[in-house]
Order: structure tokens, then sequence, then C-alpha cells
């Protein structure tokens, strides 16, 4: 790994061109590129819709569905979040994707002192199911799928959102949820982790196990490569690594007895889309033929509609700068574009003002409008995997392949993935490559448009979303009031039972939903997993 | 090895905020630099912050904060250094910091505020410049 970069002589003729995964490019392909590498056009890409989904899992791509379209929204109190959502989708957005805020994500209530200064800030609050009454209020739970992002307390999130759905009528049969639920990548990068590795993983594999016949159209886990990559990780090593993760959470489930068919078929990614666009496009392409090829080879998948690598292709957060704020809607486009190209089936940007602070509804507006102009402006739709056959794409695709390959190698001979993040020897691996960028953006060696080049022209002021303290006294409010109105017996009951189904070691799900419709709290759910669990102790890196 | 005495900094992440690229990029770039570094990991209080830093005797507490919460974090640091008539440490603060809250936050007390984006020579340049002062 090292710094992608390009080597140009002195009258700025590009020499040599090296990608953020180490890959040469040449000045230009031709069949002979195919023929070293060994193209096989049945073997290697296949039609779409055929293994190994290269070209994609769908064979008519875009033309039987357009991509989801799901911003990540949420702030303040369930009041306003609700009110977001619903512009959101007045607007045409076809998705949701719930942002929370800290507090909520670490397993604090919102009165707790660990949680001051940060309630509503980056998210919405959420205490109890009275939350997501309001949260959740107008919107068709059976027609519109929601993602939500959280990781180290997703099982009680996802508890939750069955509580709220059966409280407004919806058979959990029929609604479909995408906690993002990953707790190895939130110790690689993000950091909102609160368990111990094993009892973390153990809990992701209860919502799986749980999904299976409770809410089958769920999707208890969406891998997350994207904010490994995010925190510093090459390409291929956001795919590497993703793709290890999602094998532990398989074996968790698999070492319960269940058959790997009954369940893989749900599990989903979230990837990213800044950096080099053919890189990430062969990026994509090479993910989804390795995914397959996984679970075919190592767990012998059966099921061809189980093989699919099904994404959030978006974001590109890290992509964007604080210099010049406003080219970050033109590097959103481009990043559309890469997701497009790729054949996402969900997609999101990271609106232009992200490098401040959480979007306004005009920005993230201005997120949707550049999703679906591609989508219905553009000839997005018209076919799939329009690069394919490419020399350049399709000899790309290869050497990402093999990149991902030695990547995973790497840490399958250290010991696994598990072993990885719980030492800290991925952590280590990431925050070195970070540097390395950080270092090639300082010598000029890795251009950054407004950061180290074309730095001249008038600074842009944008407006800001402003945080509203008090958004956070009502929040407290609420949880009062809720608190005093429930059936305290009925709170110490549930949570009881909760307490020796965790000691047990049985599945938590039954018992964390009886507790949302009891409307016990995140903090007294979540307190009793401390308590039986203990903590995750951070390797220390340095 | 020279006579002057090497800069001790604390890179420290307060509050429940988990995006520590920055700040472990920032560890890295000042222990390169030749200073000795102390990176303080994930969830920290305030309290176990200034702990720390009591504790170790650096000369420099870098927060890292990526959440929007930097002033009331900063606020509450400088409320405990001060109760613990702590005033020989340079308190620098980086993340997502919009350029309104610069002022304000110079105002609480910090002396250095490097968002974002900030070239990493700039922060290495500044520290070495201010820690010799205090």
């Amino acid at each position: 790994m090292a710094v992608p970069r390009y080597i140009k002589d002195e009258r700025d003729q590009i020499l040599d061109v090296i990608l953020e995964s180490g890959i040469h490019v040449k000045p230009s392909y031709s069949p002979e590129d195919l023929e070293r590498i060994g193209f096989d056009y049945e073997k290697d890409v296949a039609d779409p819709g055929k293994y190994p989904f290269t070209r994609g899992i769908h064979p008519l791509g875009y033309r039987s569905r357009a991509w989801t379209t799901r911003q990540y929204t949420g702030f303040g109190t369930p009041e306003e979040t609700n009110k977001r959502f619903l512009l959101m989708i007045s607007h045409g957005q076809t998705g949701l994707n719930v942002a929370f805020d800290l507090p909520t994500q670490m397993g604090y209530d919102s009165d707790n002192p660990m949680a001051e200064g940060e309630v509503g800030r980056v998210g919405m609050a959420v205490d109890t199911l009275y939350d997501f009454e309001i949260a959740f209020k107008d919107i068709k739970l059976d027609k519109i799928g929601a993602g939500l992002t959280i990781n180290a307390v997703a099982s009680i999130m996802l508890a939750m959102y069955q509580a709220v759905a059966e409280k407004y009528g919806y058979d959990a049969k029929a609604i479909s949820a995408t906690p993002q639920n990953d707790i190895l990548k939130e110790m690689i990068g993000r950091g909102a982790w609160i368990f111990p590795v094993e009892p973390a993983v153990k809990l992701i594999g209860d919502t799986i196990e749980y999904s299976m016949t409770t809410m089958p159209r769920t999707n208890p886990v969406s891998v997350c490569g994207y904010h490994i990559r995010e925190s510093g990780a090459t390409p291929a090593q956001e795919i590497a690594y993703a793709i290890l993760i999602a094998n532990a959470y398989i074996d968790n489930v698999l070492a319960r007895g269940y058959d790997v068919d009954d369940f893989v078929g749900r599990f989903s990614f979230n990837l990213n889309v800044f950096g080099n666009m053919w890189e990430q496009i062969a990026k994509f392409r090479a993910a989804r033929k390795l995914w397959a090829r996984n679970l075919q080879e190592k767990y012998n998948v059966k099921k061809t509609q189980n093989l699919f690598l099904r994404g959030l292709f978006g974001g590109g957060g890290y992509g964007l700068t604080k210099a010049q704020p406003e080219n970050n809607i033109m590097r959103g486009a481009y990043y559309a574009l890469v997701a497009a190209l790729s054949g996402a089936q969900t997609t999101a940007l990271c609106s232009f003002d992200e490098a401040y602070t959480i979007p306004t509804p005009h920005s993230a507006l201005i997120s949707l409008r550049t999703l679906q102009l591609l989508m219905d402006e553009m000839g997005l739709r018209d076919t799939v995997d329009p690069l394919a056959g490419s020399y350049f794409i399709e000899t790309l695709t290869k050497e990402m392949e093999q990149k991902i390959e030695e990547e995973m190698e790497k840490i399958v001979k250290y010991g696994g993935i598990v072993k990885a993040v719980a030492d800290g020897y991925i952590q280590r691996l990431v925050a070195h490559q970070a540097f390395e960028v950080e270092k090639g953006l300082e010598s000029g060696e890795l251009l950054k448009v407004g950061v180290n080049i074309y730095r001249e022209g008038t600074p842009m002021d944008v407006e800001l979303h402003e945080y509203n303290y008090e958004s956070a006294e009502k929040q407290i409010e609420s949880l009062q009031k809720v608190k005093k109105e429930r059936s305290s017996s009925e709170v110490a009951r549930t949570l009881k039972e909760l307490e020796k189904t965790t000691r047990e070691g049985k599945n938590v799900m039954p018992a964390l939903v009886e507790c949302c419709k009891a409307y016990a709290t995140v903090g007294e759910m979540t307190g009793i997993f401390r308590q039986i669990f203990g903590e995750f102790q951070e390797p220390s890196l340095f | 090895m020279g006579d002057e005495k090497r800069i001790k900094v604390l890179v420290a992440k307060p509050g429940l905020d988990g995006h520590d690229r920055g700040a472990k990029v920032v560890a890295q770039a000042l222990k390169a630099a030749g200073m000795e570094v102390i990176y303080s990991g994930l969830h920290k209080t305030v309290d176990q912050i200034v702990n720390i830093a009591i504790q170790e005797d650096v000369d420099v507490i870098g927060l890292s904060i990526m959440s929007g919460a930097h002033i009331p974090i900063s606020q509450k640091l400088f409320k405990r250094l001060a109760e613990k008539g702590i005033t020989d440490k340079a308190v620098f603060v980086g993340g997502v910091i919009p350029g309104q809250d610069i002022p304000k936050l110079m105002e609480i007390g910090v002396t250095g505020v490097f968002p974002g984006g900030t070239p990493l020579s700039e922060t290495i340049a500044f520290l070495k410049k201010t820690a010799k002062r205090v």
C-alpha cells in the first residue's frame, strides 16, 4: 500500500499512475491485456444476473427497478426528524436512513450525564418506543424500508422498530428494516462500540436468527466497508475486510445449527464511492464476484439469489472538503455516477455542507436531486453495466480482485478478522494508510482541488444547520413524562426477563421487543448488557 | 539527542464521538515531528482527559471533536483545569469546526483551532511555537 499518485515529468506529462490499492494504470489498454490476464467472459464476468455477478445481480439492472434513494436523515427530536422524513419522501425519496444521535448510538438516555451536549446533535434522540411512534408517524412502514444506522445497540433498535410497526397495525413480516448492525467495523472505524467483540458479535447473530422467521423482509446486517474506507483503508482493504467481517457473522449463525441458505440472502453491504473513479468501479465489480465466490466455495451456498452482493454504494464523506464547499456538489454528482455505473441497489450522498455539520433541507434535497437526475435524465437506467468489455475496466476489475484477495490473505494469516480487530492489527494498518494519504496531500503527490491546488477564489458562504439546544431540553422532558406514565412494574418485569435471557445466553430479541413495548428506555436495556457483557477495551495503537 | 526538551502532547477524543481518523493522523504526524504523543483512545470524559494530562505531565492537550459539541466540551475542560489550578497547558482543538465557532473557542481559552483540512505542517509549526512559551 502506498500513496496513490501520479509520476510526472517536468512538463506535467504523466509517466505513471499508481492507484490507492497499488495497481499501476497503463496509458492505454487493448485486447492483449485481456489475453495477458486470461480473461474469460463466462468465468470472469458473465451476463448480468449470472454467476459470478460481476456485471450485476439482476439481468435487467435498473430497467426492472431504479435504485433506492436513502439520504441519511435525523436530528433533534423525533418530531423534527419525522418532519424531515416526510419532506424527503414528498420529494421522491424511496427509502429512509435514520441517523441517531451519539447518546442513542452509545446506549445512553438523553438525561444521562454522558449525553450532555450531544442530545439530538448528529441524529435523532431515541429513548423509548414513544420516540419511534413520533418519528415514524404517517410513514407507510410496509411500503418504505428504513435503514437504522446504529450498531452497538442495533438489536434494541430492531426490536423497537418491530414494536412500533405492530403498534401501528403492521405485521412484522411485512416490514423491511436494515439496521446497520456491523460492530466489527465500528471497532476499526467510526468508534461507536460498547461491548467486547464476542458478545457484540453474538448480539448480531441474535438479530439474524430472529429476523429469519419473525421479520423475513428485514436485512439484519449491512456490512460496512464504508467506514473502514473513511478511516483510511484502501479500496482493496475496504472490500477484503467487509467480506471477512460478513463471514464472521455467518459463522456465528452457522454455529447455532442453521443452514447458510436460510439467512445469508438477507445480508447487505454499505460501500464507499470516493476516490479514483475507475478504481471504485472495478472495486464494486470485483466485490460482487468475490462475495459470490466466497459464499459458494467457502459456505456451499446453493440458492442463486443468496449469492448476490446487494449494496448501498454511496456517501463519499472523506472525499468532500471544507475548502470551497460548493465543489462538493460536483463531487457528489461524480460519486453518484460511479455508484450508478457500478450497479448500486441503494444509494445516498453526503451533502455538500457535511464537512461542516449535518445537512440542511436545502443541501439534502440537492443530493436527492443529483441521484434522481442520473436515473431519470442521464440514461443510467438504459443498459446494465455499460462499461463491461472495456479492455481497461475488465483488466482493472481482475487486478482489483487479486489485490482484494491479497488483503484477505494477510488477515487470514494473522489469525482471522476477529483477532485482527481485537488486537488492533487492522486499526494500525488503516491508521498508517490514513497517514500516508495525508502525507501525499501535504507533499502534493496527491491532488485535491481547493485544498492543495486551485486554492484561489472567493470564499463561499454556506448556510449551515444550527443545533437547537431547546431540542435537548424537550427530549429530556418528554423522556421524563414517558417514565412517569409507563407501568413501572411492567418495565421491571420485562427488564428482569431480558437480564435472565442475556445471562442464559439465549436469543435476546423476544425479550427486547417486550421491553420496548413496556417503554423501557434504551439506557435501561443497554445497562443490562453493559453489566453482563462489560465493555470493549480498545487496543493501544501508538 | 538535542538539549531541547521534547514537547509532550495528549491527543484526546472527548465525548461519545468515535471518528478518530483525524486524531490518529495528527498523533502520527506529531510523533514523526519528534514530539512525544499520548493518544487517549475513544469515549473519554473531560475528567479522564484532565487526569491523563496531569499524570503524564503533558505540555499540550489536543481535543479532536467531530460531533459539533466542541463548545460545551471545551468549556467543561477549562472549568476542570481551572478547578485543579492548571494553567501551564496549551489546549488545541481539531475536527469539524465551523469558522464562526473559532472566536468562541479562543474566548473560552483554546490556544489554536485546526479544523479538518488544515495542513499538518501548519499544526506542527504552531504547536512547536506555542508549546515553548507555556
